[in-house]
């Protein structure tokens, strides 16, 4: 693990990848700490101010203090986005390791409906799921870990095809050993790092997906703070006004090229190119 | 090669079948049902009646299951609960302000990515590559509405160029239209041509280390020829697939862009329908897309299954 981090750390683009994603990630948690006040509270007294001494970032049209918004802007979504990211991970790598293991008719049949699910732009079906059941994590976390995990499925499926043909999982089979042990003994080792790799890069889309749903104001409600719906709410003020979107772009941008690179860098270190990989 | 079209022409029928049901069954899944979801609490006595007769709720699911796919093939989606018209009068001039958006974007960005996914590939980790990936990275990771906003800070607000949001009708012209399509287009194409570039120039890294262009090396073939005659052909068609995919996301994207911009088009009726809990159009807006895909999805396999005679052989 440390020298994986260390692999990683040795190119200015990992070393930025994991520098921008370990520092949101301690600013989600730390937020609280660092918040200088509330950011929900109100302020009628602080209209729009620009940026000043006391409000690093200003006021937004409330009179609530941008930095403060800006530090607890990601919490939700990056709980949002990593609880989805694991459940995706989990259900595709587990069902993409056991259709490639198996092969034949279930294999075949299934992946007929997994490239159906792949063909349908799932961003609409989404709202379309949304309309019915309302916006809000509940409902977004389950939608984004099922399709991005039929995405996932898709590839661990492709790279346990290769592992199962390998002379080990041959030879587990001969033995007769039980199809269970050779998911979890044989296939499992030889594809945590695709795993690894393929979540880390979901969640960066996901982030991605959680803020636009955020922006169209089907993610986050008011007045949670978060940095989609805060760029929805004050991009009227754009002309006069422009930190309080200016700053929430920045965090939001930073983070998902931050986890992009982090996984891009895991990948290289572990002998995968993701290169032609797609976002899906 | 007849079978191979039929059965590719198969596989869209039955994704679009398949897309059909699963949408229907979404919606029927809800507690309630199109009308209470819409009417609220005003979901009772005479108005409550009237909607469920003009949705025909009565029926059962698979009547209405039959009749909404028959009547979506015929170009009628049925009644809009907000609007109180047919569907498919309110969607037509969306349609066609969407296409050319969507069209203007992918008929930029397509030519364009596929020039410089080759010079970035041919170029490899050269400074030329180097500042193209960076910059398809960063096309690709900064959502649609932070590049959005950005341009039209500067570009509207600032420089005044271009208006910042659409003010005129769905229904207007073409030359009404464009300066209003410029900004849009331009957000649209750059993800474009992020995705496109960077798998050309995966594609192209991968064939100039082929055994036929050595060989065509060792021959003593110009660079320049080997490049044109060898390398783009055959790095084109992994790229179709991603050009395929692309457009899925360009469909979604669409709906934000559209949004940011209050462009008249599908995606921000969809958007306006659903904060309307206007199902019905939902529904019609969100088959239409699907419908969209699936189509070029279907023409990406035709066109590599043109290009591509190993495609045609037995086994795939």
């Amino acid at each position: 693990m440390l020298k994986l981090l260390a692999t990683i750390a040795s190119k200015p683009s990992g070393a930025l990848g994991l520098g921008l994603t370990l520092f949101h990630l301690a600013l989600a948690v730390l937020a609280p700490w660092i918040a200088p006040f509330d950011p929900t509270a109100q302020n009628a007294d602080a209209i729009l101010l620009a940026p000043n001494a006391t409000h690093l970032m200003g006021t937004d049209t409330l009179g609530r203090d941008v930095f403060s918004r800006v530090v607890h802007g990601g919490r939700l979504a990056i709980a949002v986005t990593f609880t989805a990211a694991v459940i995706a991970t989990l259900w595709g790598g587990f069902a993409g390791i056991f259709f490639g293991t198996v092969g034949g008719r279930v294999d075949e049949y299934s992946m007929r409906i997994v490239d159906a699910f792949l063909s349908m732009p799932w961003l609409l079906f989404l709202l379309l799921i949304i309309s019915i059941g309302g916006a809000g994590p509940l409902t977004i976390i389950p939608n984004l870990g099922f399709f991005y995990g039929v995405a996932v499925l898709r590839v661990v499926r492709g790279a346990a095809m290769q592992v199962s043909a390998r002379d080990f999982v041959t030879a587990a089979k001969a033995r007769g050993e039980a199809l269970w042990p050779i998911l979890t003994r044989e296939m499992f080792p030889n594809l945590s790092d695709i795993l690894l790799v393929e979540g880390a890069m979901r969640w960066s889309w996901m982030l991605l997906a959680f803020s636009s749903l955020s922006f169209l104001g089907f993610g986050a409600t008011p007045p949670t703070p978060d940095w989609g719906l805060m760029v929805a709410q004050e991009r009227g003020l754009l002309s006069t006004a422009p930190w309080g979107v200016f700053w929430p772009c920045v965090a939001l941008s930073s983070l998902i090229i931050g986890i992009n690179l982090l996984a891009d860098a895991v990948g290289k270190a572990l002998g995968l190119d993701r290169a032609t990989a797609v976002a899906v | 090669m007849p079978s191979l079209i039929l059965r590719r022409f198969g596989f869209a029928a039955f994704t679009i079948g398949f897309v059909s049901i699963v949408m229907f069954a979404a919606v029927e899944a809800l507690p309630g049902n199109v009308c209470t979801s819409f009417l609220q609490r005003f979901a009772q006595g005479p108005r409550l009646e009237r909607c469920i007769e003009q949705q025909g709720l009565d029926r059962s699911a698979l009547a209405r299951y039959g009749d909404w796919v028959a009547g979506a093939a015929q170009g009628d989606f049925g009644y809009s609960l907000k609007k109180r018209k047919p569907i498919n009068e309110l969607i037509w001039e969306r349609f066609r302000n969407t296409a050319l958006l969507g069209g203007l974007a992918a008929l930029l960005a397509i030519p364009f990515a596929i020039f410089l996914g080759i010079a970035a590939g041919v170029r490899r980790d050269r400074p030329l590559d180097l500042s193209l990936s960076g910059a398809a990275m960063l096309a690709m990771t900064v959502p649609e509405f932070v590049t959005a906003t950005a341009l039209i800070y500067v570009f509207a607000i600032s420089l005044q160029w271009f208006p910042a949001v659409t003010i005129v009708s769905p229904g207007a012209g073409f030359l009404q239209m464009l300066p209003n399509i410029v900004l849009p287009v331009i957000v649209l194409s750059a993800v474009l041509i992020a995705h496109i570039m960077r798998m050309m120039r995966a594609s192209v890294i991968d064939v100039m280390a082929s055994d036929y262009v050595q060989m065509a090396r060792l021959k003593g073939v110009p660079e320049r020829q080997i490049i044109w005659k060898h390398v783009v052909p055959n790095a084109m068609i992994p790229a179709l697939n991603v050009i395929a995919l692309t457009i899925a996301w360009l469909l979604a994207g669409v709906v934000v862009v559209e949004k940011v911009f209050n462009y008249p088009g599908l995606g921000t009726l969809m958007i306006q329908a659903i904060y309307d809990r206007d199902l019905p159009m939902v529904q019609a807006i969100a088959l239409i897309f699907s419908v969209i895909y699936v189509g070029v999805n279907l023409l990406a396999d035709l066109t590599a299954l043109a290009l591509d005679p190993r495609l045609r052989r037995k086994g795939h």
